[in-house]
């Protein structure tokens, strides 16, 4: 990698300017709240969020734990990521799941994926934060994800519940954040704001970070539904009448719960592939989400609800 | 067509390790974009993403069925693709057809990476575009051809100046519904131009566009040969950036002090300006003490130099109490003090409440503060300053701040990240204002006067406002020397600069005359009707000052 310092004219490129100014945020929200922790969800974003903290405390620890919000629908191959990169890393992590749902037996397939989610992820989350008194959780979401994201700030205050209030944000201006809250009121911190697709996956190369192997390419077990190919995980897979799972080289451009991911036909094989199959492609990441398509706008609802 | 098209593409298809490798050496560049309702602000970013292939398919099909909805037309057309609707954000909005806060779009060409902070341009909107403009290095703004300069055009460039916008570009949209009328643009530029010298933006650029059909926009359309210009995308990816940075003098806000045993202490923080080297000595403030650099320390190892904006941490050579909020600073030394004179754009609907303290939020320091006394409300359309007793919701307020404990500051223009706070309400925990230091107060000898001076001061004092002549031709030197003596002589106080320095000169009142690679005579890039006596020109040149409105209050010349 470049040394920071080597760039020539006394300028940076736009990813080492996105870096220093990701780890001004980072360290700003770790001097400004009493308990922040880092919302990790095993993706290629997550992935750069905890190699930014890294930066931004080095050589200390990071100064919050992990919170890895479990629906117990995740990949495998995820959880098995998950485990390894923390015990590497020497990261303190916490896993919370939400009990009761479990014990009713909540699932992608009764439930439908909006109810599935604002139960397993978004109830959960609350849940987390609440016992353990977080006021600040930082996520990697970015703006050019989705439309409603666009508008979000980079700190984005939560009232008492949660919720997001899209018309009533405080105003955010040069790199001066507000991170004053009352008792029991939090805010949600993106690093990763003003981070695209590409500076992420170019960055994943640059810094060589690791990924969950479900990004490349490799023959899996899938059925298609509704046009989109889901990987046939775990034994717990619903097939529906005359679904016969076949193999197929996929690979996943977002990842999630293994039912509601959808794996697209792919050879790309390494990261340089799928930074060229993303840039020669024609839809977007989240076309493979199922949860945004539910109904119109309805990524926004989920956050004016405590969603991520 | 909506993903990377000829070259680009095949070279990410053949060789996508050289494509990544050209793709690091990016420069980041951010842009805001205003205009007024109408002006096709929306259409004009719809375009930008689609024509640098930022829009998918599954974006784009959305679009379409929506744009066939007529979400924001009534019956939109099937063919024709609504490109306001790409940028269109949230819900609520989308129900009223009309965006209400700032949004951000990205995109990206083989030379840079590109930030769009998408403002609303209604009058009510001054807090949305302040915060839009606060990053940006670059404003572009809307004027709809049909209508030319108009109000909320001298308020958007009033915005961009005092946010410290180095870069306007003024993009005459819907030249297509005035026949490319090439006098319409000449005029509308004619007098952006003379906006901007009078607010003090150094660098001005205007370009004729259709944002619908795209002239000039990314491709260059076919319907104005009179028009030899940069597109506005070539001018986005090559307006010199590097300048804009503040390396002069260092200062470093501590943010966080990084202590993970006895024997290592790291100050953390973002170089707010200036370049900072091992072994260079260094003051520590509020504290004064002296101490050197001893280490720049990264995740990656330690390095010799680090400058602005880069995320390092600095170990001292002393063992001197340093803390979060103080500030290491070398070179020239800012400013200390309690007491400063502000611009703030008010951003609440509580109005300012003068009797109240507010809690100001500078680089790392977070201090009570009170607002002194209100010099008045700025009105963007005529700079001119109106008594007030408080401050409301989307105001300019020129004021005298007192804080409760020492601040670190340089003046805004000089220092964007040292001349910089926010006011939060402490009842409500609100960000209600954002503040421009203009400069010391009177306490201590310390008022930094080179910063106080406005462009209407000086046009007070100087009875002219700032304006940029140049010749070109057959002994156009000469010439120049003849229009600044006739210029003089009338009492005009002009030179003849070279041509980088003119922007600057005129930016700061006089008439700045150059030689330029151009036919004839030019006042602010508008061509000026000159004959073969060299004499006559130059008293054309004087009566076009005067039409323009630069000279002021006096006696008519002739």
């Amino acid at each position: 990698m470049e040394p920071l310092a080597a760039i020539d004219s006394r300028r940076l490129t736009h990813l080492r300017q996105l870096e220093a100014e990701s780890i001004h945020i980072l360290r700003e929200v770790a001097a400004e709240f009493e308990r922040p922790v880092m919302l990790y969800s095993i993706g290629k974003d997550s992935g750069v969020m905890v190699r930014l903290a890294q930066k931004a405390f080095a050589p200390g620890p990071l100064p919050f734990p992990l919170l890895h919000v479990d629906t117990t629908w995740k990949f495998r191959d995820m959880y098995a990521f998950r485990d390894r990169f923390v015990a590497e890393n020497r990261l303190e992590l916490i896993v919370h799941k939400n009990q009761r749902a479990i014990a009713d037996g909540v699932n992608p397939f009764d439930h439908g994926s909006n109810k599935y989610t604002q139960i397993m992820k978004t109830h959960a989350l609350l849940e987390a934060l609440r016992v353990h008194g977080f006021d600040a959780a930082f996520g990697g979401a970015r703006r050019d994800e989705e439309r409603s994201r666009a508008k979000e700030r980079i700190y984005s205050f939560r009232d008492r519940h949660g919720q997001w209030d899209p018309k009533h944000q405080r105003p955010e201006l040069w790199n001066l954040y507000n991170g004053k809250v009352k008792r029991g009121e939090s805010i949600r911190a993106f690093p990763l704001s003003n981070w695209t697709e590409l500076d992420v996956w170019q960055y994943t190369w640059l810094e060589q970070l690791p990924i969950v192997p479900l990004y490349l390419a490799a023959p899996r077990p899938v059925v298609e539904r509704d046009g989109t190919l889901i990987m046939v995980d775990d034994e717990r897979m619903r097939l529906q009448p005359g679904e016969v799972p076949r193999t197929e080289v996929v690979r996943f451009r977002t990842l999630g719960c293994y039912p509601l991911s959808g794996a697209v036909r792919s050879t790309a094989t390494t990261l340089p592939e799928i930074i060229q199959e993303m840039l020669l492609a024609r839809h977007s990441e989240r076309q493979g989400r199922l949860i945004d398509h539910d109904e119109e706008g309805s990524m926004e609802v989920k956050k004016r609800e405590g969603y991520f | 067509m909506s993903t990377p098209d000829g070259d680009e593409r095949t070279q990410i298809e053949r060789d996508v390790l050289g494509y990544l490798h050209a793709h690091e050496h990016k420069e980041l560049l951010r842009l805001v974009v205003v205009g007024s309702v109408d002006d096709g602000k929306s259409t004009l970013i719809g375009r930008l993403l689609h024509d640098t292939g930022r829009i998918y398919e599954d974006q784009l099909s959305a679009v379409k069925r929506a744009s066939a909805k007529g979400a924001t037309r009534g019956a939109g057309s099937e063919a024709e693709v609504d490109f306001s609707l790409f940028t269109d954000g949230l819900r609520a909005e989308r129900e009223q057809g009309i965006t209400i806060d700032v949004a951000y779009r990205y995109f990206t060409t083989a030379r840079r990476k590109f930030i769009i902070a998408d403002t609303p341009g209604h009058v009510q909107y001054t807090r949305n575009m302040a915060t839009g403009a606060s990053t940006a290095n670059v404003a572009v703004i809307l004027i709809d051809a049909r209508q030319g300069v108009v109000a909320q055009t001298r308020r958007h460039a009033y915005i961009a100046s005092l946010l410290g916008i180095p870069h306007l570009v003024a993009c005459v949209n819907k030249m297509d519904l005035v026949a490319w009328d090439e006098a319409v643009f000449a005029r509308i530029a004619g007098e952006l131009s003379a906006i901007a010298g009078e607010m003090g933006i150094p660098d001005v650029t205007c370009l004729p566009i259709s944002a619908l059909r795209g002239d000039q926009v990314a491709t260059r359309g076919a319907h104005a040969p009179w028009y030899d210009g940069p597109t506005l995308l070539e001018h986005l990816e090559t307006v010199p950036i590097d300048a804009d940075l503040n390396l002069t003098a260092l200062r470093f806000p501590v943010q966080y002090v990084i202590r993970p045993d006895l024997d290592y202490r790291g100050f953390a923080g973002q170089l707010a300006s200036g370049v900072v080297t091992v072994g260079d000595e260094i003051v520590a403030l509020p504290s004064g003490r002296r101490t050197k650099v001893t280490a720049i320390d990264t995740f990656e190892g330690p390095i010799a130099t680090a400058f602005a904006p880069m995320s390092v941490t600095l170990r001292l050579t002393d063992e001197i109490d340093v803390s979060r909020g103080d500030m290491l600073v070398a070179d020239v030394p800012p400013t200390i003090g309690t007491r400063f004179d502000a611009h703030l754009v008010w951003m609440s609907e509580r109005a300012l409440d003068p009797a109240r303290s507010y809690v100001l939020k500078h680089t790392t320091r977070s201090v009570r503060a009170e607002i002194e006394r209100i010099a008045g409300v700025v009105d963007p359309e005529t700079l001119r300053l109106a008594p007030a007793e408080t401050l409301s919701l989307n105001d300019i307020g020129q004021v005298a701040i007192r804080s409760h404990q020492p601040l670190f500051f340089d003046a805004y223009r000089t220092n964007r990240a040292t001349g910089a706070f926010i006011l939060i309400d402490s009842l409500t925990n609100d960000t209600v204002a954002a503040g421009m230091i203009r400069g010391g107060g009177d306490e201590g000898g310390a008022r930094d006067v080179k910063a106080q001076v406005s462009a209407s001061e000086r046009r007070a004092r100087l009875g002219q406002a700032g304006a940029a002549i140049a010749i070109g031709g057959p002994g156009a030197l000469e010439r120049a020397y003849l229009v600044e003596r006739v210029l003089f002589d009338a009492g005009v106080i002009a030179a003849v600069v070279p041509r980088e320095a003119a922007a600057v000169v005129a930016a700061a009142g006089l008439v700045a005359i150059s030689v330029e690679a151009i036919d004839g005579a030019t006042l602010d890039g508008v061509a000026i009707d000159g004959s073969d006596d060299d004499e006559a020109t130059a008293r054309a040149l004087l009566a076009a000052l005067d039409r323009a409105g630069r000279l002021g209050e006096r006696e008519p010349f002739d």
